[in-house]
């Protein structure tokens, strides 16, 4: 049985991870390839140090990966999270579409019944 | 006969937990608000095929309150409360709505009918709650098996993460 408080809590970590701009700025970078800390420090106006926890953080959410046999240990962005979130923005959207086709039927369905009541209320005079 | 956009557009930002529906009718605003404070054309929609709606308090107007439930064959699986912090005819709904399920979450919901040409309507819904767990918790809400079989894989995911 799968722990529902838990993966939220997993999943708002996602989404927290990514509300810092320069994580964001980390992933757009990874979403182009994989690259080292080192090679991502020297974008930005922050020590290693500094880069190197963002990267934690990514990577305590799920959102990246680093190799471990290799010497480099280059930082991998794990696209497989985005595309679940994606997935489940789509569900609650297509949700959502299937109520409003309902109040779509009901819309067209009281045009109709004011038509005929209007047809009626001629025919009677 | 007008150009018809019917898919709804979502927008959950990932900086405030909030969730916007943008989505367009082929009716006035009067007929779509009214769809809105009418309790009996309310429950008609506004639930899954499978259910059925049954509101238990209905006051549309400023200040009022609103409960409903959902059934399946008759018995009560889910229900809903809040409270109508706004009524302003055709124009603007403002209320609030709370899962009992999940009784110290809230989210406060502010709804707008803006006339298109061709007496047509956007409506807009803009939800806004206080953490992000509470608006990830709704996104996932409906608690269907698409849910749990999103939270195995989001589990086995981090699992591989983690080992």
């Amino acid at each position: 049985m799968v722990d529902k408080e838990t993966a939220t809590e997993r999943l708002n970590r996602a989404f927290a991870a990514l509300s810092d701009p320069t994580r964001r700025d980390l992933v757009a970078r990874l979403a182009g390839g994989d690259a080292t800390v080192g090679e991502l420090a020297e974008h930005y106006d922050m020590s290693l140090q500094a880069v190197s926890k963002h990267v934690k953080v990514l990577g305590e959410a799920g959102l990246v990966t680093r190799t471990k046999d290799a010497q480099r240990r280059p930082v991998h962005l794990d696209a497989e999270v985005f595309d679940l979130m994606t997935a489940w923005i789509e569900r609650y959207r297509r949700e959502a579409e299937e109520r409003y086709r309902r109040l779509d039927a009901l819309l067209a369905e009281q045009a109709a019944d004011e038509t005929r009541a209007r047809t009626d209320t001629r025919d009677a005079s | 006969m007008t150009t018809t956009t019917h898919d709804v557009e979502i927008t959950a930002d990932e900086r405030v937990p909030t969730i916007e529906i943008v989505r367009e009718f082929d009716a006035a605003p009067q007929q779509v608000f009214r769809a809105h404070v009418d309790p009996d054309l309310y429950a008609r929609w506004v639930g899954p095929h499978s259910l059925t709606t049954r509101i238990t308090k209905w006051d549309a107007r400023t200040g009022g309150e609103w409960a409903f439930a959902n059934d399946r064959d008759g018995e009560e699986i889910a229900s809903f409360f809040g409270s109508f912090h706004e009524v302003r005819p055709n124009e603007r709904i403002v209320w609030t709505f709370t899962y009992e399920g999940m009784p110290d979450e809230v989210f406060l919901e502010t709804l707008t009918f803006e006339p298109l040409d061709g007496g047509r309507t956007r409506l807009r819904v803009f939800s806004v709650t206080d953490s992000f767990e509470s608006r990830d918790g709704m996104l996932a809400s409906g608690m269907d098996q698409g849910v749990r079989e999103g939270y195995e894989k989001l589990d086995a995911l981090l699992e591989a993460h983690v080992s």
